[in-house]
């Protein structure tokens, strides 16, 4: 009884592994990206890993952001089998509106680790201005 | 029934569930695994982790990745848009006998773990000829 159960178990886990959406993308646009904004800037982050940052599209228009690429698969060798495929691979291609037009010939992007992190700072003719009122 | 005491030896769940001093979300990295001739090979996806916090432990036959991330923090600025969440990274493998389990090979690259494991070669059945004397 006690091992029929831990087998149920066992199962239970395995079927746990295959649908906690490990092997599978479920509505989720590749690749995920955070966002951090602050007076003078957004800051942009996307897991990206295993990626050549040379094939990696980064375009700015505006408050647009577009990250664009491809990554491709390691070369299976000759006679190679596969036991578990999760990881995803291809084209992807993201397009984010920015809380606020951006300088674009001042975005800077760094690859480290598999994150790409793109700093912008806002625009000067965007940024919000004081007002002086004149007392009459 | 509901009130008997429990005298009997409970049965570790299967594989026994280790509890975390860690206060942080743990996430199960995506794998590929490939086998050839004499070798397997498998890749993790662990973005945010390098060589220095990354670590591949080999336990009797039980294989782990663990990667312990940072979360990314930018002083003066409040994140306004969230699509991933960053935590640790944690999977183990049962590994087969096949594989020279002194002989796995790690590196990491961009986010990527790569794992070479040797398999053990055949020892091939070596003929002996035979003579007349």
């Amino acid at each position: 009884m006690e091992d029929s159960l831990r087998e149920l178990q066992r199962m239970q886990g395995e079927m746990n592994r295959v649908f906690s959406g490990i092997g599978q993308s479920l509505n989720q646009e590749a690749p995920p990206l955070n966002a951090w904004v602050g007076e003078g800037d957004v800051i942009v982050a996307a897991e990206l890993p295993g990626v050549d940052p040379g094939k990696v599209d980064i375009s700015v228009v505006g408050d647009t952001l577009t990250i664009s690429g491809s990554r491709e698969a390691e070369s299976l060798k000759e006679g190679g089998s596969y036991h578990r495929q999760e990881r995803d691979f291809g084209r992807f291609s993201r397009t984010i509106q920015l809380p606020f037009h951006v300088e674009a010939g001042k975005v800077e992007a760094k690859y480290a680790r598999g994150i790409l992190k793109i700093a912008m700072p806002r625009a000067e003719a965007d940024k919000p201005r004081k007002i002086a009122i004149k007392y009459e | 029934m509901d009130n008997t005491v429990e005298y009997q030896k409970k049965p570790a769940p299967n594989p026994t569930e280790t509890e975390r001093t860690r206060n942080r979300k743990v996430y199960v990295p995506k794998v590929d695994i490939i086998e050839t001739g004499d070798a397997m090979v498998m890749y993790a996806d662990i973005p945010g982790a390098d060589e220095k916090t990354v670590e591949v432990t080999m336990e009797k036959s039980v294989l782990t990745i663990r990667g312990t991330i940072a979360p990314h923090e930018f002083e003066g600025r409040s994140i306004c848009y969230a699509e991933y969440d960053v935590g640790d990274y944690e999977r183990s493998f049962t590994v087969s006998d096949e594989v020279d389990r002194n002989r796995i090979e790690a590196v990491v690259k961009n986010g990527v773990l790569k794992l070479l494991l040797h398999k053990i070669p055949k020892v091939e059945a070596k003929k002996i000829t035979v003579r007349t004397e």
